[in-house]
C-alpha cells in the first residue's frame, strides 16, 4: 500500500533560511522586492532624465539666472556621499550579525546605518537651506525645479528607509527579531542599498560630471 | 512501497552562502578608494590628465558602473542569489535606460 507524505510549507520555513514553498520556489516577498526596485530604477530614471534635460536651464530674468551647477560644494557632497556608501557596509553587517543570531550586534549596525541615513539627510537639508539663501529655490528656474525634485525624491527615499530601519531596531529590541526573520532585514536591506546605488548614480551624473 | 512527495517546482536556487564580515569590508574598502578617486577628478589640479573633460567623464562614468556593480552583487547578494533576481532588475534597468536614452535624444535631435 502506499503512502504519501507532503512536507508541510512550515517545515523549512521556521529555520528562516532560503527555502520557500511557492511555485517559483523562492520567496514571493523578496521577488515583490525586487520587481519594486526594478519599477524604481524607471522612477528615478524619469527624473534623472529630466535634469538632464534642464540642468542649465536658466530663468528669463536677471534674477534667476543662479543654477545649481554653479553653487555645488562638491567636498561637501563629497562627504555625504561617502557616509551613505559606508551604511550600506553597516547594513550588510547587521544582516550578517543576525544571520549569526548576535542580537546585540544586529542592533548596533542597524542603528549605525540609520544614524548614517540621518547624517545624510542632515547634509541634504544643510545644502538645500545653502541653496535658498543663495536665492536658489524651487520655482527659482527650470535646472532648480529639476535639481530640488531628483535630490528631493532621493532623500524622502532615505528618509523611509531610516524609518524602517528604526522599526527594526525597535523589533530587534522587544526580542521580534531572531535569525528566522533574516528575510525580513534583507529585504529592508535591499531597499537600503538600492537608495545607494541610485545615489551613486547621482552623485556622478548631476554632481560631478562637468557642464559645459 | 512508500513515496515521499514534496510540493511541486520548489527549489532552492536562491539559498545562497552570505560572505563573511570580511570579505563585505574589502568591498566597502574598493568603493571608498573610487569615491576618492571620483573626487580627485573635481580638483584638476591634483591630477593634471582630468584637465581633458573627455578623459574626466570616461573615467567618471566607468567608476560609477563599478562601484553600481558592486554594491548590487555583493552588498544585494545578487551574486548569490537566484538569478530571477537580477533578471527583474537588470529588466527594470535596461528598460529605463533604454527608454531615457530614446527621450533625451529625442529632444536633442528633434526639438
Amino acid at each position: 500500500m502506499a503512502t504519501a507524505t507532503i512536507d508541510s510549507p512550515d517545515t523549512h520555513a521556521a529555520d528562516g533560511h532560503d527555502e520557500h514553498h511557492t511555485s517559483t520556489g523562492i520567496s514571493n516577498t523578496k521577488l515583490a522586492m525586487w520587481a519594486f526596485l526594478g519599477s524604481e530604477c524607471l522612477l528615478f530614471g524619469g527624473l534623472i532624465s529630466t535634469y538632464l534635460l534642464y540642468k542649465t536651464r536658466r530663468g528669463p530674468g536677471p534674477d534667476n539666472t543662479t543654477i545649481p551647477t554653479d553653487i555645488f560644494d562638491i567636498p561637501f557632497t563629497s562627504v555625504s556621499s561617502f557616509v551613505l556608501l559606508m551604511s550600506s557596509l553597516t547594513m550588510v553587517l547587521a544582516l550578517s550579525a543576525l544571520t549569526r543570531g548576535d542580537n546585540q550586534a544586529t542592533r548596533a549596525w542597524l542603528l549605525s546605518t540609520a544614524m548614517l541615513g540621518g547624517v545624510f539627510i542632515g547634509g541634504q537639508v544643510y545644502e538645500f537651506t545653502s541653496f535658498l539663501r543663495e536665492g536658489v529655490g524651487f520655482t527659482h528656474n527650470p535646472a532648480s525645479s529639476a535639481f530640488f525634485t531628483l535630490t528631493g525624491f532621493h532623500g524622502v527615499h532615505v528618509s523611509l528607509g531610516i524609518v524602517m530601519l528604526m522599526s527594526l531596531f525597535v523589533a530587534s529590541k522587544q526580542g521580534k527579531l531572531t535569525p528566522k526573520n533574516t528575510e525580513t532585514v534583507e529585504i529592508v536591506g535591499l531597499y537600503w542599498h538600492f537608495v545607494d546605488v541610485v545615489w551613486i548614480f547621482i552623485f556622478t551624473v548631476i554632481y560631478l560630471i562637468p557642464v559645459e | 512501497m512508500s513515496e515521499t512527495l514534496t510540493e511541486p517546482h520548489v527549489d532552492h536556487d536562491d539559498a545562497h552562502e552570505h560572505p563573511s564580515d570580511w570579505a563585505y569590508i574589502k568591498i566597502a574598502l574598493i568603493l571608498a578608494v573610487f569615491t576618492g578617486i571620483e573626487v580627485l577628478t573635481y580638483f584638476e589640479s591634483a591630477l593634471p590628465i582630468f584637465e581633458n573633460t573627455s578623459v574626466t567623464i570616461a573615467t567618471l562614468m566607468f567608476l560609477m558602473v563599478v562601484k553600481f556593480y558592486l554594491v548590487a552583487t555583493w552588498f544585494m547578494h545578487l551574486r548569490f542569489d537566484n538569478k530571477i533576481f537580477s533578471q527583474l532588475f537588470v529588466g527594470g534597468l535596461i528598460l529605463a535606460t533604454g527608454v531615457y536614452v530614446i527621450a533625451l535624444a529625442a529632444f536633442e535631435f528633434w526639438a
